[in-house]
């Protein structure tokens, strides 16, 4: 009987009784629907926008933009157009996120090495710490850092100096900067080379330890080519930067590097909050680890840095790297809070005062949360490719 | 059947998307009617112009403009809400309908004239750009702040005149903005910035909210126009009419003389046409706008003419004490002058 088995072979039935017709009816079906109150909205949108006058499309992104921003990245006048500022914004986030990535990876993975250490001392700094900038909101640290103590710093003319190089006011922190001079060309050609020499030697080493059990200082070896080789350029062919010291004229300092309050605020904030979670990420990736690894590794005669470093961290990562994905994503996602300081990102400059500037919000916002979303897939998929590289190999 | 509940589902949605987007399209008065209260979008706490007292009224030359207009449509000045904006947000707000009118110290400038779907009514306050420095400087001009650092509101016609007048006298700055006015005053007190920078208006109201005001001096310089009023949408040119006729009936009415306390008696015994044109007792001025036909006498009751407003809110009678200068009615002086109601 037809009836009793809805298996291929067996169809014949109309589109709503055919099992395998009607899974495609009702797919197509949900495809056009969905296409269909898309259009409807996109349609209604355009409509509505050209009803009520407001200019809409991306031609805006060419007018010149005509208001100044704090902190760019590349050379910024006010005659620029809005789609230069979009990219200072942009560049202004990522400087923020890979800042903030950088500062919470090492501190968390101090903190979560710390959190297991049998020191009474360190292990309850460690879990202190974590406990208390894991649970305070991290708008709460940024506004700490910036209103309680980034605000507390004197005025430029009563700076804190640090050999009259270095100054912090409340305007931010003052550093050196190096100038290019004579002598750069031939100190980047040096370095270059002792990179190169660095990855052959490497590479040489990793194959003699292979073949004959014996090992070489490479660590110390590049190390010192890395400061006798420029060096010796340096001398040869003239000094390759000169410093330009920041100096008081008028209101503010003058040269040298200048970090806004804003972008230190908002890195310690993020960083100090990022950490707290990535060092539990560390810390469960190495409890992960059964101890019979650690006790096998010992009875080889192992020391203890070397059984961390070679045995366990290794399979550690494979534990640690998915939840640390998702603590990048959630920094760069964070880095929109620094619009609450006023420090010029993404969301600050390009969703809100250019929003504001052209009134086309449809358009900026759209914009801003695309890009949110490119850099989040990225670093997705850039953690997924270290993922496989580093997973255990089945046989 | 759970396919097509989802589709009848969809269908259902786009449907209300469809009937809510045609709601909008409707006309202003009609929605505000059937709410009973006019959405007033105004500023997040600026002394003059709108602000909260100590008993959380809102006071100011803007909130009196929503004020009016409640009383012009209603009969009664208290039928209003405020929703305070950002200078960031206020633009969305009131294109997307959150607001009916946004009266929130708003420069009228060509662009957002045109290109946004907005509306200048009017406006209340001829304003110009100045700065606010502490004495502590010694500066007694603007051209002295080459390099200075500069604490703004983000997303004004403040930022873009900021940059201008730098150009084009050749000096330096560093922006600094923020996104409230308040945070731009806590960082001219902190130190993060030398100089604050807004409308002049601004900044005796700002002034005023510093520890000590004795120690900060506006400077002479103005550089730039900027005309303040409240804004509608574009496309709804019978609210765009009540806005603007309840503003020119304020400043008609401080021009005829007539005021708070004695509108109620003219609107009975005046002989002057004027008067009886503007107050209802001849012509059709409120039956062309849809309103009531004593309307302005409710709006010159319970809020007041053109000059009371102001005297209350930022001049002599207020904290600011603002002289009138250009915002004097044109016979005495000023800029201020509303076409006749004929």
């Amino acid at each position: 009987m037809q009836s009793d088995s809805p298996k291929a072979g067996a169809p014949r039935g109309s589109l709503l009784t055919d099992p395998k017709a009607r899974a495609w009816t009702f797919q197509i079906l949900s495809i056009l629907v969905v296409v269909g109150v898309g259009w409807y909205l996109f349609h209604n949108t355009q409509q509505n926008l050209a009803n009520r006058g407001i200019t809409s499309g991306f031609a805006f992104l060419d007018n010149s933009a005509g208001f100044g921003i704090l902190q760019s990245l590349i050379d910024y006048t006010e005659r620029d157009t809005y789609g230069r500022v979009f990219v200072i914004g942009l560049l202004n986030t990522l400087l923020v996120s890979v800042l903030g990535i950088f500062f919470a990876t090492v501190l968390g993975f101090l903190l979560g090495v710390a959190r297991l250490s049998p020191n009474w001392l360190i292990n309850k700094l460690a879990t202190v710490y974590i406990e208390i900038f894991r649970n305070i909101p991290p708008l709460l640290q940024i506004f700490f850092w910036y209103f309680a103590v980034l605000r507390a710093m004197p005025s430029p003319r009563q700076s804190y100096s640090f050999g009259e190089a270095v100054f912090v006011n409340i305007r931010g922190v003052y550093l050196p900067a190096p100038e290019a001079a004579g002598g750069l060309m031939p100190f980047l050609i040096s370095l270059v080379i002792v990179i190169a020499v660095w990855i052959g030697l490497a590479r040489w080493s990793r194959r003699r330890q292979e073949d004959t059990g014996q090992r070489f200082p490479l660590f110390w070896v590049c190390l010192a080519l890395l400061v006798i080789v420029p060096g010796m350029a340096a001398m040869l062919f003239g000094k390759p930067f000169h410093w330009s010291f920041p100096e008081l004229t008028g209101f503010n300092f003058v040269g040298g590097w200048a970090v806004i309050p804003e972008l230190v605020a908002i890195t310690f904030a993020l960083s100090i909050y990022t950490a707290a979670f990535i060092a539990e990420n560390v810390r469960s990736g190495i409890l992960a680890v059964s101890h019979g690894q650690t006790e096998a590794a010992r009875s080889l005669g192992l020391r203890s840095g070397l059984i961390l470093r070679l045995v366990v961290i290794p399979q550690a990562m494979r534990v640690i790297i998915p939840p640390l994905t998702s603590q990048y994503l959630n920094l760069v996602k964070n880095s929109s809070l620094a619009a609450a300081i006023g420090y010029p990102d993404l969301v600050s400059l390009f969703a809100g005062t250019v929003l504001n500037q052209t009134g086309q919000a449809i358009e900026t916002i759209a914009i801003t949360m695309s890009v949110y979303l490119a850099i989040s897939l990225s670093i997705s998929m850039l953690m997924n490719w270290y993922n496989k590289r580093i997973a255990l190999v089945e046989r | 059947m759970k396919a097509i509940k989802m589709t009848l589902a969809l269908v259902a949605a786009s449907a209300a998307l469809g009937a809510s987007t045609q709601a909008t399209a409707g006309t202003t008065l009609d929605a505000v009617m059937k709410k009973g209260f006019v959405q007033c979008g105004v500023s997040d706490g600026l002394p003059g112009f709108s602000y909260t007292d100590e008993k959380g009224q809102y006071k100011g030359i803007d909130v009196d403009v929503c004020r009016a207009v409640a009383a012009a449509v209603f009969g009664d000045a208290k039928k209003v809400k405020f929703t305070p904006l950002t200078a960031k947000e206020r633009f969305t707000a009131l294109q997307s309908g959150e607001v009916d009118v946004l009266s929130r110290n708003t420069t009228w400038t060509s662009s957002r004239d045109s290109s946004m779907g907005l509306n200048f009514a009017g406006v209340t306050y001829y304003d110009g750009q100045g700065f606010l420095v502490s004495k502590k400087l010694g500066v007694k001009s603007a051209k002295e702040l080459d390099g200075a650092a500069v604490c703004i509101q983000a997303g004004t016609t403040t930022e873009l005149n900021l940059s201008d007048y730098f150009r084009s006298t050749g000096m330096k700055y560093t922006p600094i903005s923020y996104d409230k006015s308040d945070e731009t005053v806590k960082a001219l007190e902190a130190g993060r910035c030398d100089v604050l920078t807004s409308d002049q208006s601004q900044l005796y109201a700002q002034r005023i909210k510093l520890a000590n005001p004795e120690g900060y001096v506006v400077l002479p310089e103005v550089i730039s126009k900027e005309p303040l009023g409240p804004v509608v949408r574009q496309g709804d040119e019978e609210w765009f009419d009540i806005v603007r006729w309840t503003l020119f009936a304020m400043i008609n009415a401080e021009e005829a003389g007539l005021s708070s306390k004695n509108v109620e008696q003219e609107a009975k015994s005046s002989k002057n046409p004027d008067v009886r044109r503007l107050l209802g007792a001849e012509g059709e001025l409120g039956k062309d706008l849809k309103l009531p036909k004593d309307w302005v006498v409710q709006v010159v009751k319970q809020v007041g003419n053109y000059g009371e407003i102001f005297d209350r809110n930022v001049g002599a009678g207020s904290e600011l004490k603002i002289a009138r200068g250009i915002n004097a009615l044109w016979n005495k002086g000023g800029l201020q002058y509303a076409p006749p109601v004929r």
